[in-house]
């Protein structure tokens, strides 16, 4: 059985030891702006959302690559980046909708769930990222989540 | 020693506009950590010690620590120190948040501004490129108001620290806010940041941070992350009610001051605890970075007279602007403490201000005429509009705005002053934790509880449970917790930590994430080292033994019931072992073998 980062933003509290966590484990630095992860925060409206790749399965940076240096692995669903085929042309970037994959220090960078690993789920204390099984899951928490994004950026619409 | 410290500061000359960087002496970053104890270091090598506080002579140091901005658990803090402005002792004032991590980020370990500007400046660093500014438009406007603005100028990513219209008025414990509502709280450290007309920092880094041993730093840090998880009060305490878990706890141990000190135990306590305060106006926990517990509380009260939104009360503030003036209206209270927030002011010294200065009025000592208004426990309005005045320092405020030490002096009461070396106590009556009065009594920044918390073992039995009524093993206990704190601090993780680990997993991640050979013994000797160190500035500026004391309520008026009825503090006789523990002579003053033990002979 194949497993999924779940993502809970109502447990989260903003410490930002995800980000932390995934720097030191992918970019070598606490360093959280090479962080895959990034959690997006609102002071003022207590707004704290853990912004991480989904691993789509009909991922628009996978499908508008032009170098086809994104794949989607078939038997696990974790989109790569083929480092050998990427010249950083950037419009992965822009092709994903949440801005979860960025071109950092000359390549395309997104989560790839550190081989099967989370180093943010290590460190995640309120229980806001998990990395579990799927077989109901994956779109389950998908569709809460998306629809909590949809909410809000209606309300910032409003 | 590079790694997880930058290794660089900036200093900033606020009179000549200039800025400027300088590498960090290695061997003075080893003896003293970071933080707290190296910007200590520099204060005493660099600051008069006789200087008035608010002079320009003054130096004002934001000093991240080693640990700031690492995986280590709670390593989001950064620290204030200076010469306090409330009290004329050495200060050091501590904050999380967001920002000190930023400044590492950015490329520096701290920041020491000097002089003061002939108008109001904005100092802004992204990544290494540091400039002061003029303050545009932003003087006088609240701290929420001045982050608001600087986001607006600058981008959402500067992490910001700021005064607001208190520090600029020099209100005496005008503190420094950081991510809006996170404060350097307690000792003026706003105020001096006043009297340099510098409103703001704010601060852009891209950059990273390394362990030296990265799988040794790792495996510490998640050491410490299970403890902080399984730990009572880190695992489910903190992060379910915020610190104000304490008030139904120190109540029912009859420790909770009540009307400046004049009872121990608060009838509405119930009214104004974590509990409630989770039950009727949380929204959100909100966690410093880096820190599993997340303690902070988003709130809002949504109508009334008090409405407004903003963060906490804490358990020092609820109680300061609750059970300390005989408030037991959780909105009122609450609304006071978003004041203090955003006109930039300590909590704790402004509640205990308005109660000391109604303890004042109630004897008799301050007319009505003089007040304005009837300055009695128990007033809500009186209280908001007291804090506010203050913060401002309009009308009466202006009075308030001294602290409660000048106020009960100017009155000719300065016994009725709730407090040590000029600064007021915070949340318990030491007549119910006799530790806790020594502790009043030889912190070295005045009255405080976060310098060596003796309610840990006293009240919740960490490390080990103490009989809070007893004298003994308190000089011990307390000197131990104040050399830890002292290195604690420094290192840049959060006190809060120690109530699930010590030093050999502090020492664990300090060492795998600068390289140093520090063990146990040698962190917990630069923790001492920083306490004689701060003794010495204390003592060059004018601070003798007769300073190490406590009001006369405590020393001689029996706490009037509870479970700590008929209790008062036996300080004598604790602080005779204090000092002889502590290898100083019967006067308090460190011995030259002392110094020379701790290698402080050229600071002396």
């Amino acid at each position: 059985m194949s497993k999924a980062l779940l993502i809970e933003p109502d447990k989260c509290t903003s410490c930002r030891l995800c980000e932390l966590a995934c720097s030191a484990r992918n970019a070598g630095a606490f360093r959280p702006t090479r962080s895959r992860i990034q959690v997006a925060v609102n002071v003022d409206e207590a707004f704290y959302f853990p912004m991480v790749c989904f691993q789509c399965p009909d991922a628009p940076c996978v499908e508008q690559c032009p170098t086809q240096a994104l794949e989607r692995d078939p038997s696990t669903g974790l989109v790569r980046v083929l480092e050998d085929l990427c010249n950083e042309c950037g419009v992965c970037e822009t092709a994903c909708p949440y801005g979860v994959i960025r071109c950092m220090d000359g390549k395309a960078r997104k989560c790839e769930l550190c081989g099967g690993e989370p180093e943010c789920v290590r460190f995640c204390a309120p229980g806001a990222l998990r990395y579990e099984p799927t077989e109901q899951w994956p779109s389950e928490s998908r569709q809460a989540y998306a629809g909590q994004l949809r909410e809000l950026c209606e309300e910032a619409r409003r | 020693m590079t790694h997880a410290n930058t290794g660089m500061m900036l200093r900033v000359d606020l009179s000549r506009r200039t800025v400027r960087e300088e590498p960090i002496k290695t061997e003075l970053a080893r003896a003293y950590i970071g933080g707290r104890g190296l910007g200590t270091r520099l204060i005493c090598d660099e600051v008069d010690a006789k200087v008035d506080p608010l002079d320009p002579a003054n130096k004002l140091i934001l000093a991240a620590g080693p640990l700031t901005g690492t995986t280590a658990m709670c390593g989001g803090r950064y620290m204030a120190i200076t010469k306090g402005a409330l009290t004329g002792a050495i200060a050091c004032s501590n904050s999380g948040g967001n920002f000190g991590p930023e400044l590492k980020y950015a490329g520096y370990d701290m920041i020491v501004l000097e002089g003061a500007a002939s108008e109001p400046m904005i100092l802004v660093i992204e990544d290494k490129a540091a400039a002061l500014r003029p303050a545009d438009g932003l003087w006088g406007k609240t701290v929420h108001e001045t982050e608001d603005a600087l986001h607006a100028q600058l981008g959402p990513d500067y992490k910001c620290v700021s005064i607001g219209p208190a520090g600029e008025k020099l209100v005496r414990f005008a503190c420094i806010l950081n991510d809006k509502a996170r404060a350097a709280g307690r000792s003026g450290v706003g105020a001096v940041m006043g009297s340099k007309r510098l409103k703001a920092v704010a601060v852009r880094g891209t950059g990273g941070l390394t362990a030296a041993d990265p799988p040794a730093f790792r495996a510490a840090c998640l050491d410490a992350f299970a403890k902080l998880k399984a730990g009572p009060i880190t695992g489910t305490g903190l992060p379910k009610f915020g610190t104000a878990i304490l008030v139904n706890v120190i109540n029912e141990s009859g420790v909770f001051p009540t009307r400046n000190f004049q009872q121990g135990q608060f009838e509405s306590a119930e009214q104004i605890s974590g509990e409630t305060i989770a039950e009727e106006i949380l929204i959100r926990n909100r966690a410093c970075m880096a820190c599993p517990m997340a303690c902070g509380r988003v709130t809002a009260i949504r109508d009334g007279k008090f409405q407004g939104r903003g963060e906490g009360p804490e358990y020092e503030s609820i109680w300061a602007l609750a059970a300390d003036v005989g408030v037991s209206d959780l909105a009122a209270a609450t609304k006071a403490n978003y004041i203090c927030n955003e006109l930039g002011m300590d909590t704790i010294t402004a509640g205990a201000t308005v109660a000391c200065a109604m303890e004042l009025y109630e004897k008799g000592a301050i007319s009505k005429s003089e007040a304005g208004c009837e300055l009695r426990f128990g007033d809500a309005d009186v209280l908001v509009e007291m804090i506010t005045k203050m913060g401002r320092r309009e009308g009466f405020g202006d009075v308030l705005a001294e602290g409660a030490a000048r106020v009960a002096k100017k009155y000719g009461r300065p016994e009725l002053f709730m407090g040590a070396k000029g600064q007021e106590f915070p949340a318990y009556d030491p007549r119910g934790v006799l530790g806790m009065g020594l502790q009043y009594a030889t912190s070295n920044r005045g009255g405080c509880h976060v310098r060596g918390y003796m309610i840990a073992p006293e009240i919740l039995s960490v490390p080990q449970k103490m009989d809070p009524h007893a004298a003994e093993g308190k000089a011990a206990m307390n000197i131990a917790l104040q050399n830890l704190t002292a290195a604690l601090d420094s290192s840049g993780v959060c006190l809060f930590v120690v109530f699930s680990i010590g030093a050999a997993e502090l020492t664990a991640m300090l060492k795998s994430a600068t390289g140093a050979a520090y063990d146990v013994d040698e962190f917990l000797r630069v923790g001492e080292r920083i306490w004689n160190l701060e003794k010495l500035f204390n003592q060059r500026a004018g601070f003798s033994k007769k300073d190490d004391t406590l009001p006369r309520r405590m020393l001689s008026e029996p706490m009037p019931g509870g479970p700590a009825g008929g209790k008062t503090v036996p300080l004598d006789e604790m602080m005779k072992e204090y000092y002889c523990l502590r290898g100083w002579d019967a006067d308090g003053r460190p011995t030259k073998e002392k110094l020379a033990a701790l290698d402080l002979q050229s600071a002396s």
